[in-house]
Formats: C-alpha cells, sequence, structure tokens
C-alpha cells in the first residue's frame, strides 16, 4: 500500500512568482516525515504540490519531478484527480462537510464518487474509518448527526477518517494539530503511530517537538528574504536534524536563534 | 516576577480610578419630554389653523430639540449627542414607513370590497358591468411567471455556477459586465425585446404567453445570477480543497458539495427575483396583452395577467366604473399578497435548508 515519492529539480510557482526552488528529496513508505521551517517559507506549497493540489489556484503551476512507484505525477497523460484519490490529505483547519452527518462525511469520498456499495460494506467501512481515526468510540451512538456538531479535535479526526476511508497510499497532513489543543493533538500523535503502518505520512508542522516526537525523517524549509523562493536546506533523519544538523541555518531554527 | 508586576502599572499611563458617577434623567424622561414636544407642535399647529401635517411636523422638530436641550443640561454632551442622532434616525425610518404603511392600507381599504369567491372563481368573460372575477388574470400570472422560472433559473444559475467555479480573465469580466447592464435595462425594452423576437420568428399577428415569459426572463435573468454568485462566493473555500482532495472531479464538487452547501441561499434568492418580476407590467402589456376569457396555454394566444388586468380595469372602465375600479384594487391587493408570500417562502427556504450545525 504505501508507496515511496521521490521528488527532484521542483520548482513551485504562483503566477510568476517562484515560491519554492529546487526541491530533491526521496520520501520513505511507511515513515512519518516532517517538515519543518519558518513561515513563508513553502513547506505547505510544497506539500499541495505532491498530490497537486497546488495547481488548484488560479495561476499555479510547478515544474520538475514527482515520482511515486515509477511514475510522474506531474506527467502529461496522468489524471490530477487519479493522484489525489491516491495521495489523500488533511488540512490545517478541520472541514467536515456542513451538509453531510458523520456517517455521510466518513464514506463522501466514496459517495461524491457515485461509487455502488452495499450498506453493510459502506457500515463497514464507516466503523473501520473513524475505528482507525480513534473517534469510534466518541461518536457511534451519532453517526446521523452533522459532523460539524462536533469538537474541533473531533472534526479532525474525522477529517482524517475522512481521507483514509478512500484507502489512500499517501497521507499529507498540513499543520493538523495547530488549531488543536494538547490533549486533542496527542490523540493525533498518536494516530498517526499507527497510520504509518500503512501509509506513507508526510506532515508539515511549526512545532518542532512535534516533529521529534512523531517523525523519522525531517525536512527543514527555509528562505533567505522576502520575495526570494523557500529552498529545502537540509533533509535527514530526525534524530540527526535535532542533536547534529549538518547546516548551520538548521541549527539556528531549531535552537530558536532566528526564525 | 515580583518586580514585573510592580513596574507594569507605571508603564501604562494613570491609575483607572472607579467609575465616574454622573448626572441621570429617569428613565423615561427622554420619552416624556419628546411626547411634550409633540403635545407643544399640537398647540403650535392649532394656533395657526390644526392639521395633522403640522402637528407631527412641528411635534417632531420641538420634541427632538426638547430631548437634547434637555439631556444636554443634565447629562451633558455625549449623552445628548447620541439622543440626538437616536431622534433623527427614529425619524428617518418613521418617514420611510410612511409609504409602505399607507399603501398597505390603501390597497386593504378598497381592495377588500371585491375579496371574495367570485374574484377567484370567475373570468372576465360576457362581462361588461359588475360581478366577474379575475381568475383568468391569477392563473395567467402564475404560469407565465412558472415559465419565466423554468427558462431562467438553470441560464442563470449555471452562469453564476460559471462565473465562480470556472470563469477566468476577459469573458468572466465580460460577462459579469454584461449582466450588470441586464440588471439595469428598463422592463419596456424587455418587452419590446421579446416582441420584436417573436415577430420575427413567428410572423406578425403572434401571440402567446411565452412571449411575455421571455421577457420576464430578461429582466429576472441578471437578478438570479447575481443572487446566486454572491451565494456561491460564500461557500468556504476549504470545502472545495477537502473535496478534490478525496479525489473528486472538479463538476462532482460543484454538484455534489458547492451547490448543497448553498441550497438555502439559492432557493431564497431565486424565489426573491421571482417575486422581483411577478407584478412586471410593461412587458407584458405589450406582448401578452389582455383577454376577457381564460387561456391556459402560454403557446397560443393571448393571456391575461393580474398587472395587466389591473392596468385596463383602472384605464378603460365601461360603463359600471365602479366595479371595474374595485376589481382593479382587488387584483392590486392579490399581487401584493403573492409577492409577500414569495418573501416569506424565501424567509422558510433560508431557515429549512441552512446547514445544521447539530449542538
Amino acid at each position: 500500500m504505501a508507496k515511496r515519492i521521490e521528488v527532484s529539480d521542483l520548482n513551485i510557482y504562483y503566477g510568476n512568482f517562484l515560491a519554492v526552488e529546487g526541491v530533491n528529496v526521496s520520501i520513505e513508505p511507511r515513515s512519518i516525515t516532517a517538515l519543518i521551517g519558518p513561515s513563508g517559507c513553502g513547506k505547505s506549497t510544497f506539500l499541495r504540490s505532491l498530490n497537486r493540489m497546488h495547481e488548484v489556484l488560479p495561476g499555479a503551476r510547478v515544474e520538475g519531478k514527482v515520482v511515486m512507484d515509477g511514475q510522474d505525477l506531474y506527467g502529461s497523460d496522468v489524471d490530477p484527480v487519479d493522484v489525489r484519490r491516491q495521495i489523500g490529505m488533511v488540512f490545517q483547519r478541520p472541514n467536515p462537510f456542513p451538509t453531510m452527518s458523520i456517517y455521510d462525511n466518513v464514506i463522501a469520498g466514496n459517495r461524491l464518487n457515485s461509487k455502488r456499495m452495499k450498506k453493510s460494506e459502506t457500515d463497514e467501512l464507516v466503523e473501520r474509518s473513524l475505528r482507525g481515526a480513534n473517534l469510534w468510540n466518541e461518536v457511534k451512538d451519532r453517526l446521523d448527526r452533522p459532523g460539524s456538531g462536533l469538537s474541533g479535535g473531533q472534526q479532525q479526526r474525522l477529517c482524517i477518517a475522512r481521507a483514509i476511508a478512500v484507502e489512500p497510499d499517501v497521507l499529507l497532513m498540513d499543520e493538523p494539530c495547530s488549531a488543536l489543543d494538547p490533549i486533542s493533538t496527542l490523540a493525533i500523535e498518536d494516530l498517526m503511530a499507527e497510520l504509518k503502518e500503512r501509509f506513507t505520512i508526510v506532515i508539515v508542522t511549526h512545532n518542532m517537538q512535534q516533529a521529534a516526537r512523531v517523525s523519522e525523517q525531517t525536512g527543514f524549509f527555509n528562505l533567505n528574504g522576502v520575495g526570494q523562493p523557500g529552498r529545502l536546506i537540509e533533509f535527514n533523519p530526525t534524530e540527526k536534524i535535532f542533536s547534529n544538523p549538518d547546516q548551520k541555518a538548521t541549527e539556528d531554527y531549531i535552537s530558536g536563534r532566528f526564525g | 516576577m515580583s518586580t514585573d508586576t510592580q513596574s507594569a502599572p507605571q508603564l501604562s499611563a494613570p491609575q483607572p480610578g472607579p467609575v465616574r458617577v454622573e448626572r441621570r434623567l429617569p428613565r423615561f424622561a427622554p420619552l416624556g419630554l419628546f411626547v411634550l414636544g409633540i403635545v407643544l407642535g399640537a398647540a403650535l399647529s392649532a394656533a395657526t389653523g390644526f392639521s395633522v401635517t403640522s402637528t407631527v411636523v412641528y411635534g417632531v422638530v420641538l420634541g427632538t430639540l426638547l430631548v437634547y436641550v434637555g439631556t444636554r443640561a443634565v447629562e451633558g454632551r455625549r449623552k445628548a449627542t447620541d439622543r440626538l442622532v437616536t431622534c433623527l434616525v427614529t425619524t428617518a425610518f418613521g418617514i420611510a414607513m410612511i409609504p409602505l404603511i399607507s399603501l398597505v392600507y390603501t390597497v386593504l381599504d378598497k381592495g377588500l370590497a371585491r375579496f371574495d369567491g367570485d374574484f377567484f372563481g370567475m373570468s372576465m368573460f360576457r362581462i361588461v358591468g359588475e360581478g366577474g372575477g379575475a381568475y383568468h388574470a391569477i392563473l395567467g400570472t402564475l404560469i407565465i411567471t412558472l415559465v419565466a422560472t423554468i427558462i431562467s433559473v438553470p441560464i442563470g444559475l449555471f452562469t453564476a455556477i460559471y462565473l465562480v467555479e470556472y470563469g477566468t480573465g476577459r469573458l468572466k469580466k465580460a460577462i459579469t459586465f454584461f449582466v450588470d447592464v441586464m440588471t439595469g435595462i428598463p422592463s419596456i425594452v424587455a418587452g419590446l425585446f421579446a416582441f420584436a423576437l417573436f415577430t420575427l420568428l413567428f410572423g406578425n399577428d403572434f401571440r402567446a404567453g411565452i412571449m411575455g415569459a421571455v421577457a420576464l426572463s430578461v429582466l429576472m435573468i441578471p437578478v438570479v445570477v447575481r443572487s446566486c454568485e454572491e451565494v456561491l462566493k460564500l461557500v468556504p473555500n476549504e470545502l472545495r480543497e477537502a473535496s478534490y482532495a478525496l479525489g473528486v472531479p472538479k463538476w462532482r464538487t460543484v454538484v455534489k458539495v458547492v451547490l448543497p452547501t448553498a441550497i438555502a441561499g439559492l432557493g431564497t434568492g431565486i424565489t426573491l427575483s421571482v417575486a422581483r418580476v411577478v407584478g412586471e407590467t410593461a412587458p407584458l402589456l405589450i406582448t401578452v396583452g389582455l383577454i376577457t376569457g381564460t387561456n391556459l396555454n402560454p403557446f397560443d394566444g393571448r393571456m391575461a395577467t393580474l398587472p395587466v388586468f389591473a392596468f385596463y380595469q383602472l384605464t378603460q372602465p365601461g360603463t359600471a366604473t365602479q366595479a371595474f375600479l374595485d376589481r382593479a384594487w382587488t387584483a392590486a391587493l392579490v399581487l401584493i399578497i403573492f409577492v409577500m408570500a414569495l418573501n416569506i417562502l424565501a424567509r422558510l427556504i433560508s431557515r429549512f435548508f441552512a446547514p445544521k450545525t447539530g449542538r
């Protein structure tokens, strides 16, 4: 299931503005890769370019290669919709569909694509996904209630359940805990540790302790100044980044000397 | 820690003292002063030959002055300005309400005379004097408005979806511009357009309800586009992104996420746009005209509609003048009831279809 992603010479643009320049990185399957760096350095932009969500914005485009298991995701014959089916995403702010119940939110990926399923199958999928997202026990008695009635942390786990219900190979998380309290954050970190058995996870976070706690690999993004493109400064095992980084800039950022 | 808390108050300006105690007027004093002003106004009006208008004008001016001066003397300038503005705003509201109340009162007063079963059950077929009704005109208005809605809503809604979800660059700007221009088209021009169009297509003597429906659509489409566009813009982008991230194609995202989320606003907007055209007279006058009998087929022959019915009852009364005037007023009353019902329907739609929070 989980797949390796190879990124080579990736340049990401907003119109004519080069936002991220020259990223080369290899993301390992069945592991958690964390991306850290100051605001505006292109972490989220890079993350969104991995499942072609970047080009949803008008004028946004990408140069370079993102290869997943030998296939270039930006090849001319690749449908971005298929890419997104295999690479799921969880956003910074929980965004359950307000018109749907908890049950319908979980199977939204299937139902919105009009995939026909038997009632017993969907029931099973909903329970499996909600259990996978550690939410089943909290919502099993009110599956028909609107998803927007849940607390922020529960909503975010509902979004994770929705993302894993379509059985992607890779899960991208864009600061999934930044709007949550420490207890909900812990719940989601525990969940990530379970999910990495099945998925390749890439997480953007501003919380360096979180990166150190959950990830195996860490990438540090930085930019030289306002208006300059962001770059991947260092990509190494998390332990090495946090104890003995190769680059001075990484050490400065992690020890809080700037940014 | 302790040094911090000690130095902090010195940084901020002077120590906030206890809240200042001010003299206050008794609670009902401002209202009392205003009423006193009205009474004085009535007295002044009586001195110069009494009339209701001068009483109200003098009274409101004197009342406002009394409230301002009284408050200023007791409570100070800020409170006085506050009360002065309150008086001005309330007066403006009152002035704005005068035409509405006067209109509803007049129409009710004169329209209720013929607000009976015959009015809703009979047409004007072979009736030249008293009696008769607007059965044919009521159904005509409903049919023509329905056809206009059937034409306008798909065009307007799809245009709005294009503008919000797909449109970029020049075409989008051009459409927005022309929709704005269409919003300002006088209704008589829309009627002439439909008249010319159908004359070109079907010859000189062609008359049908569909002509009126097309004329109304020309007026209705820009309203539908505008209101639907605003509502679709309100759907958070996060929901679209959430849907894309699940591997849902764009068109399915629009159909199954964006439209259901916005359904309450869309329903409200469309209902209000129907209310906007249901009372149009000029375009119907020159396209569908009027007949005395009942014609329910919008594709053949003239049809009666309520606004045109009211217009002809008023301008071409027969021998029994009062009967014709009564029917005109009742037709106006029924039209107002239609518009009011549509507005209430719009509110109900927005209440029942709004996304539920479930708390």
